[in-house]
């Protein structure tokens, strides 16, 4: 992209934020972000990263995103990983390893159940998401 | 099928021991007995945290919150809650208010942990700029180069209240202004990233999960002060911290966002990375900038202050990594918004890496006030194995540790001074019963001590000398008058020495000995190590009624100490015992005692 102008800055925030938007809405592609800081490298998050990649291609499923982010703050259960499917609330997987990110896909994206033994809770609320935490 | 009700159960030790177990099973048969388990999924889950009000079961997508649940109540929630819709009023967290104030956001602990510099880590891909840009990115920049001044920026910075997170907690805004007013036409903004506390890694966490946040926040100083390049001081020991930071600048250039006429505005301003060797003095301002020049990292004498004549003798602002990534939020919500969030003294959050000996280890972000006994037990859950508190150490080597009676001290920058601690850069080690205390301040003596520079004498010498005395006393040759040399010397060296390495190496030693003066004569007076930690001053023996002669001990130990025939009573010789400890470990009789 050529260098932007203030209001292609917004114009680029606007669309980007009505996407972010649209992954709560039905129907909506589903996401799986993996904790990709040095805690979660050190704790075999790349190939949990690579585990998803390498089913999703197998099972031929297309409307899985998988995405990198930093620490998510929970060092004790790494690696960690968020499930965004649309229709179930938004979870946090920790300790995931191969084998258990095996069970997310099929438990989890293909068969809308929760894989029980591995959730945790988000650390807190998002300043941005909710009106600012005002 | 997907299920229209999730009901969480928390799993957590704490819930469990209050037998939320027993919820869980009952409200798996209360759904089935009901004809309900097809539409809803019961799920036991990590510890919510809250353990306060535990046993907690919260239902999806209701976002009911429900504390303090008994196995019996399993029955109404599936038959109130999932089967007619109604709420168990009884139950939730604020009885008091309508059905919308009993939401989990709302509730206070939540706001234990509150995330300004963590907003994006964990939730947004950090080598992908739209995804910054779609969380409010650069729209701080937007509104400091299009809509304010530069005394508009720091007059908001001013509001805010906001005080470097780098350990001193100068108030940001006067640093910010003092480089403003200064002559000259260069000017240098800089990013301490050289993190180096032992425990500590807010910043390198910052770094790796929302890279643009800093870049963003260091263009908006260069507009405040009128500089037009920036330097980021990161240590090589960073790689991927280095490499998303490199990754997002680039993407920044290509957007306009870093370098020439940035967003059409006819500003300039770039970032460079200088890459440090990993020596923890480069981490004091005046050091990192003689580095960044390409001269041996060591301090200089202050003033002049760095935000007057810093980098290649220029007005410099040098900000740590944290207090970076703070400015973006301040800049779009206002100084007023942020100026809520905290104590009088200190505004804002605090990020802290907690570990050591605690349950769950983590990076947590918490509103300054909040006290050592929340983040420790609230949040980190408690000490890990079920052990006891003993204390926790913030403010890495140049802080000191609190004990259990100091644990509810709201935490900001004045309180940690005055129970004879500091805010540091956030690191925050949790120590149980096994931990010794004059282990731990030799192990950070050691490390300040490898870490000086030499340059002036109260430290270099000091700190060894501090750690030699350390050295004897936990060989069991301490006398009482070494108690008095340590404090004699640690005073000193507060006093003589040029930059905070020196002034705050012997804290550790200074706060261990008047917290925890009788395990120090413990191990003077009595020759003993109340925790074992101290291998010259113990010794394992076996108790002869104990022993069955198994053999388990003398197979396992490394270095054949240990003899005995089978069945017969086994016997360490102490002169080849090395004190490991393995044959305590072994075995399962409790005959190996230690002394």
């Amino acid at each position: 992209m050529a260098k932007m102008t203030l209001e292609d800055l917004r114009k680029l925030r606007e669309k980007k934020q009505n996407e972010i938007q649209k992954r709560d809405i039905e129907g909506k592609d589903a996401r799986i972000i993996v904790g990709m800081g040095t805690c979660g490298i050190a704790a075999g998050a790349k190939p949990v990263l690579d585990t998803f990649l390498q089913i999703l291609d197998e099972k031929k499923i297309d409307n899985v995103s998988v995405t990198q982010t930093g620490c998510m703050g929970l060092c004790y259960v790494e690696p960690t990983i968020e499930v965004i499917v649309p229709g179930m609330p938004d979870v946090i997987y920790g300790k995931v390893d191969v084998e258990t990110a095996k069970r997310i896909v099929e438990q989890h994206i293909i068969g809308k159940q929760l894989v029980t033994d591995h959730m945790f809770d988000r650390p807190a609320a998002d300043i941005i998401k909710k009106d600012g935490g005002k | 099928m997907a299920f229209r009700n999730y009901i969480l159960v928390c799993g957590g030790t704490a819930c469990e021991s209050s037998r939320a177990d027993q919820i869980y099973k009952n409200l798996i048969e209360e759904c089935k007995a009901q004809g309900v388990a097809e539409e809803v999924q019961v799920v036991k889950t990590g510890c919510f945290g809250f353990c306060e009000q535990g046993p907690i079961v919260k239902i999806l997508p209701e976002d009911s919150f429900y504390v303090k649940v008994k196995p019996e109540d399993a029955k109404e929630l599936v038959s109130e809650h999932i089967i007619k819709g109604r709420e168990v009023t009884r139950l939730l967290y604020d009885k008091e208010s309508s059905r919308k104030n009993a939401k989990v956001e709302d509730i206070k602990f939540y706001q234990k942990q509150f995330r300004i510099v963590l907003r994006n880590c964990g939730f947004i891909d950090p080598e992908n700029i739209d995804e910054y840009i779609a969380r409010e990115g650069y729209q701080a920049l937007e509104k400091a180069l299009f809509e304010m001044t530069s005394e508009d920026i720091i007059e908001e910075l001013k509001t805010a209240g906001l005080r470097g997170r780098g350990g001193a907690g100068f108030p940001t805004w006067m640093k910010w202004n003092f480089s403003r007013q200064a002559e000259g036409a260069i000017k240098y903004v800089v990013c301490n990233a050289d993190e180096g506390d032992p425990g500590a890694y807010m910043d390198r966490s910052t770094l790796e999960g929302d890279p643009h946040s800093v870049l963003e926040a260091m263009t908006i100083c260069g507009k405040a002060i009128g500089a037009s390049q920036g330097f980021i001081y990161i240590r090589a020991e960073y790689p991927l911290a280095i490499h998303r930071l490199e990754v997002a600048m680039k993407q920044a250039r290509e957007y306009g966002l870093l370098g020439e006429n940035i967003l059409g505005s006819g500003f300039n301003f770039d970032i460079e990375i200088r890459l440090g060797a990993g020596a923890f003095v480069c981490g004091e301002e005046t050091a990192l900038l003689q580095s960044i020049e390409g001269k041996r990292g060591m301090p200089q004498p202050r003033p002049p202050f760095p935000a007057v004549k810093g980098l290649w003798g220029k007005p410099t602002v040098i900000n740590n990594v944290e207090t970076w990534a703070n400015i973006p939020v301040i800049i779009t919500k206002g100084g007023n918004w942020f100026s809520k969030i905290g104590t009088a003294d200190s505004k804002g959050t605090k990020v802290f890496a907690l570990t050591g000996k605690i349950r769950n280890s983590g990076l947590v972000e918490v509103p300054m006030g909040t006290t050592l006994r929340e983040i420790v037990f609230d949040i980190g859950g408690g000490i890990a194995n079920d052990k006891k508190f003993k204390a926790v150490q913030t403010g890495g080597p140049s802080g000191g540790v609190i004990t259990e009676e100091n644990l509810d001290t709201p935490i900001d920058f004045g309180s940690l001074v005055r129970i004879g601690s500091m805010m540091g850069s956030g690191g925050m080690i949790v120590m149980d019963e096994d931990d010794c205390i004059v282990d731990v301040a030799k192990f950070y003596l050691n490390f300040t001590v490898d870490e000086s520079c030499g340059k002036c004498a109260p430290c270099r010498i000091g700190g060894r000398s501090l750690c030699n005395i350390l050295e004897k006393i936990t060989a069991g040759n301490g006398t009482l008058q070494d108690l008095d040399t340590l404090e004699t010397i640690g005073e000193a060296m507060k006093k003589g020495s040029l930059c905070a390495l020196g002034q705050t190496a012997p804290n550790p030693v200074l706060s261990t000995v008047k917290h925890f003066k009788e395990e120090y004569m413990a191990h003077i007076v009595d020759k003993t190590c109340p925790s074992g930690t101290c291998k010259k001053l113990v010794s394992y023996s076996i108790n002869a009624e104990k022993c069955i002669g198994c053999t388990a001990c003398a197979r396992k130990c490394p270095v054949a100490a240990i003899s005995g025939e089978k069945k017969q009573v086994h016997i360490i010789d102490q002169a080849t015992c090395i004190k490991c400890g393995v044959c305590m470990e072994t075995c399962k009789f409790g005959a190996v005692e230690i002394h």
